[in-house]
């Protein structure tokens, strides 16, 4: 799914992109405000929704090479994340739609979820 | 070539500065990428070294990463001032967390932090003194076939 498809979705604000970035294609999303778990759990290439708005959420971001990040509960980044966003060339979205909401839509509409473990796969 | 140091760059982080966290995991980041490394090296590296340095940050009063890259592997060492892990592998256990509400509000502190770093190692070295501070040493083989002596 094109990012520019996931902002009409979630009627997102682009903070930050070119129109390029906006035809990034994002194959799968993982959503959390503890970066601790999106390090533990997230995989490359992902999209990243979260409500944590400091800087940290962008450096997660980047150390985990997602593609875009999302902002729920029409949050934005704060200044440091925002600067670091485009030095890294992050695109970054912002929407007003709360976390689940923002990822039922999208799940309905075809963005899996990161792959899950094997023992989840088995159950 | 072998044994030979390709670059070795040691970095200051300082605990409590939270503006700062995470600068030199980048600057790591950054650096492998430069020196042509895997990508899945740098990604496993640049989450083992994150989780450290906020760590650190969290935690300490100040500590010293030291990144070491040879033609076998990438190697950081790091050594912090602070008051140290009286049970490590209470520690070491995932979901074990002794964050404050501060810490979770910055992102961190689910009790990940340390087995994620010893997932994303190939060897995962750990030492704690209370009341001085904790010695991490981690090591990511750059051909995962050919364990090399660290």
């Amino acid at each position: 799914m094109k990012l520019r498809e996931i902002q009409r979705l979630l009627q997102a604000e682009v903070v930050w992109g070119t129109e390029a970035l906006l035809e990034t294609n994002i194959e799968c999303a993982c959503s959390a405000d503890l970066m601790s778990d999106v390090l533990a759990f997230g995989q490359p290439g992902q999209l990243l929704l979260t409500g944590l708005s400091n800087a940290q959420s962008v450096r997660t971001a980047d150390i985990l090479e997602a593609k875009a990040i999302v902002y729920v509960r029409g949050k934005w980044p704060d200044e440091e994340g925002l600067e670091l966003a485009m030095v890294k060339g992050i695109p970054v979205l912002s929407t007003k739609r709360m976390m689940y909401e923002a990822c039922g839509i999208l799940y309905t509409h075809g963005l899996q979820g990161i792959l899950v473990s094997d023992t989840i796969k088995k159950e | 070539m072998s044994g030979e140091n390709v670059l070795s760059q040691s970095f200051e982080i300082i605990g409590g500065n939270f503006g700062r966290a995470g600068k030199a995991s980048t600057t790591v980041k950054d650096i492998l990428k430069e020196l042509g490394i895997d990508p899945s090296i740098i990604r496993r590296t640049a989450i083992a070294t994150y989780e450290a340095e906020m760590n650190v940050v969290m935690y300490a009063e100040k500590g010293e990463m030291t990144l070491r890259v040879t033609p076998e592997m990438v190697h950081l060492h790091l050594q912090d001032q602070g008051p140290g892990i009286p049970d490590i592998k209470l520690a070491m256990k995932e979901g074990y967390s002794t964050a404050t509400p501060e810490m979770r509000e910055m992102g961190f502190g689910a009790g990940m932090g340390l087995p994620n770093i010893k997932k994303n190692s190939d060897l995962f070295e750990i030492s704690s003194e209370v009341g001085k501070g904790t010695r991490l040493e981690i090591f990511i083989y750059l051909n995962p076939k050919v364990k090399a002596n660290p």
